[in-house]
């Protein structure tokens, strides 16, 4: 074979491989561990097979700070948390506005549907819908903490060297809830929020005798509470009920002060490239059937109307066994947080971590 | 004359890839960092130039004493990996027989054929309250409670040096295995002892190995991640850690960047004080071994 041939055969390739991948839209998803299971993934590349699914999974900061990086390039659906958008957005300009006309709204739960717009809309434009809400509280094993009812509890001597924390945000706004600041009002006057930052390091320092260790994945804390090296934690409340599936004791306590709630959202970075398969994809999962799979996964509940009853239902039992109804009144929803107030709470953070307290 | 610009061609297509890789991916990210690290923010999306990171680095003890806090048990590290590994690669050097030298070079290779991750989780499982070390001991009766080893700073010691381990042994290993047995053998009969014999000619010999083994160990531990986060406790501060929450955490990638460059230049100066008051260069310990 001359060597003519051997570059046309390869030329030919190219192209052939070049249109096939052109017909085939790739969806690239940033998304939390657990958020695209892979049955949802197959059911939805068999409906649409011209679209191919990439998942990157991630958190709140790490989603942030990938966009950040290539200016909104890079992925075409992202899910960061409805508190973690409007600043984001302001400072770093990596999202795209939402064409709401093509997502499926109706079927989401007015309150929280409006809560999200409220929370990030820009000059008139929606940046995010709800796709899935839960909790951070706390979480204890019945039979051996059978007290743990607040924030504060933790560092009750009586757990002493038997409870953990994640070293992040939410401990400092639970901490200061349980000692009666509302830290999300205060986000409009940064002095203030400082000094409240600065009680709440205090205690928390004090505290720190009490801790085993701070918790950096739901792998360790899971691994913690299950072996029975703690007895009690903060929690996001869908690990809480994973572990609730292996061991009845182990219970998600909504804080006296009202669990924080956070709604996970769908948001399209701006230099997206498969904006109409991201919308299928947001409409594909809010469907009853898929809504009861991702619960499945997630452990947290979905966005739309009755979604507590297409929970499955080892999952309702755990939501049952944690939640009254007034626990769910009492639900303190994150506030948006303002330009600063992130580098306030890193200080404060590093402060605690760098104490020696025990 | 075709057959000169033939060889020169040669000599550009064998250096470009190197050059490439020097300008691409050292050279250039560093001159972002630097540029980076001297922006600071006074507004969303507006940035002045200055050194208020850096001021803020010095203003801030917390920051300092966590560098500084990296450095010495680095050093640490650095100072207990030369002291196992030396006798492992004299040992493997000079008294194994010619098989059990690759059996033995193997056996230290292992451990890195599995990620950092795999066996900082490997010391958790082992080391934890629940974990195999604990249980054994209650089984054998030594102790009647379970005992935590986790989550402190001996923990990341040891977790470190068993990470960095191979690369103090492999210089180690290539230099000694240059030395003559004659000159042992006549410095037992110039009446030299054992440690005599270690001090005035083993150690001279195995500098070159033992700066650059320690170079090499002392940069990958000051510059470690996932094993000082993983087994480190709640007291248990990393200077890569700080980086980290700048960046992803704070979203404020200026100081990040200034911390980034900050570490470079401490660790820089730690091996510079290093080779001076061991009194070698550069040229004649890492380019020889």
């Amino acid at each position: 074979m001359s060597i003519k041939t051997t570059v046309a055969g390869l030329l030919a390739a190219t192209m052939l491989a070049g249109a096939s991948s052109a017909h085939a839209e790739t969806l690239r998803l940033l998304t939390w561990g657990s958020y695209a299971p892979e049955e949802l993934i197959q059911k939805f590349e068999a409906e649409y097979p011209d679209i191919d699914v990439e998942v990157t999974f991630s958190n709140n900061e790490e989603m942030i700070a990938k966009l950040r990086a290539t200016g909104g390039a890079g992925f075409d659906l992202a899910q960061p948390s409805h508190d973690r958008i409007y600043a984001a957005q302001l400072e770093y300009n990596i999202y795209k506005p939402l064409d709401l006309s093509k997502i499926n709204t109706d079927v989401m739960q007015p309150k929280l549907l409006d809560g999200v717009k409220a929370n990030t809309t820009i000059d008139g434009e929606v940046y995010a819908v709800p796709h899935q809400w839960g909790t951070s509280g706390l979480m204890a094993d019945k039979s051996k903490a059978p007290d743990v009812k607040g924030w504060g509890d933790l560092c009750d001597p009586k757990y002493k060297g038997k409870t953990s924390m994640r070293l992040k945000r939410t401990i400092l706004l639970g901490t200061a809830f349980a000692m009666g600041d509302n830290p999300f009002e205060a986000y409009s006057d940064l002095e203030k929020y400082q000094s409240i930052l600065d009680k709440v390091a205090d205690k928390l320092i004090a505290c720190k005798d009490n801790i085993k260790a701070y918790w950096n994945s739901g792998d360790d804390l899971s691994a913690m509470m299950l072996s029975g090296e703690i007895v009690a934690s903060e929690t996001w409340d869908s690990t809480a009920y994973k572990l609730y599936a292996q061991n009845k004791n182990i219970v998600f306590v909504p804080p006296a002060t009202g669990a924080l709630a956070w709604i996970d959202t769908f948001a399209i970075p701006r230099k997206g490239k498969a904006d109409d398969a991201a919308y299928k994809w947001i409409n594909f999962v809010l469907r009853p059937e898929n809504v009861s799979i991702m619960s499945a996964s997630t452990g947290a509940i979905a966005s739309v109307k009755g979604a507590k009853d297409l929970l499955p239902a080892d999952k309702k039992a755990a939501v049952n066994a944690a939640f009254t109804d007034a626990d769910i009144d009492n639900l303190k929803f994150f506030a948006n947080i303002p330009p600063g107030v992130e580098d306030m709470e890193g200080r404060t953070l590093e402060k605690i971590k760098a104490a020696t307290g025990g | 004359m075709l057959q000169k610009d033939f060889r020169r061609l040669a000599l550009i297509l064998l250096f470009a890839p190197f050059a490439l890789w020097i300008i691409l991916l050292i050279l250039l990210p560093h001159i972002g960092m630097i540029a980076l690290s001297l922006r600071e923010k006074v507004a969303p999306r507006v940035y002045e130039y200055g050194f208020a990171n850096y001021m803020d680095f010095l203003n801030e003890p917390i920051y300092w004493n966590t560098l500084l806090r990296t450095g010495s048990m680095s050093l640490l590290v650095t100072a207990l990996a030369l002291l196992i590994g030396f006798p492992v690669a004299y040992y493997i050097a000079k008294l194994a027989g010619n098989r059990t030298r690759g059996a033995l070079f193997l056996l230290c290779l292992i451990p890195l054929w599995v990620s950092d991750l795999i066996r900082a989780y490997g010391w958790i499982l082992l080391l934890r309250e629940t974990g195999v070390l604990s249980s054994f001991l209650q089984w054998a009766g030594i102790v009647d409670h379970p005992i935590e080893f986790l989550y402190n700073d001996v923990t990341v010691v040891i977790g470190l040096v068993y990470t960095v381990m191979l690369f103090m042994i492999v210089p180690l290993v290539s230099t000694l295995d240059g030395m003559d047995n004659s000159m042992i053998e006549a410095g037992y009969n110039l009446g030299g002892n054992g440690f005599t014999v270690l001090r005035r000619i083993i150690i001279p010999y195995a500098m070159p190995g033992i700066v650059s083994g320690c170079i090499v160990v002392f940069m990958l531990t000051a510059g470690s991640y996932l094993t000082p986060i993983l087994l480190g406790g709640k007291n248990s501060s990393w200077f890569t850690e700080q980086i980290y929450n700048q960046f992803i955490s704070r979203f404020n990638w200026e100081a990040g960047a200034a911390f980034g460059i900050l570490l470079l230049l401490f660790t820089s100066i730690v091996i510079w004080l290093g080779l001076k008051l061991s009194g070698q260069t550069l040229a004649n310990t890492v380019a020889k071994s």
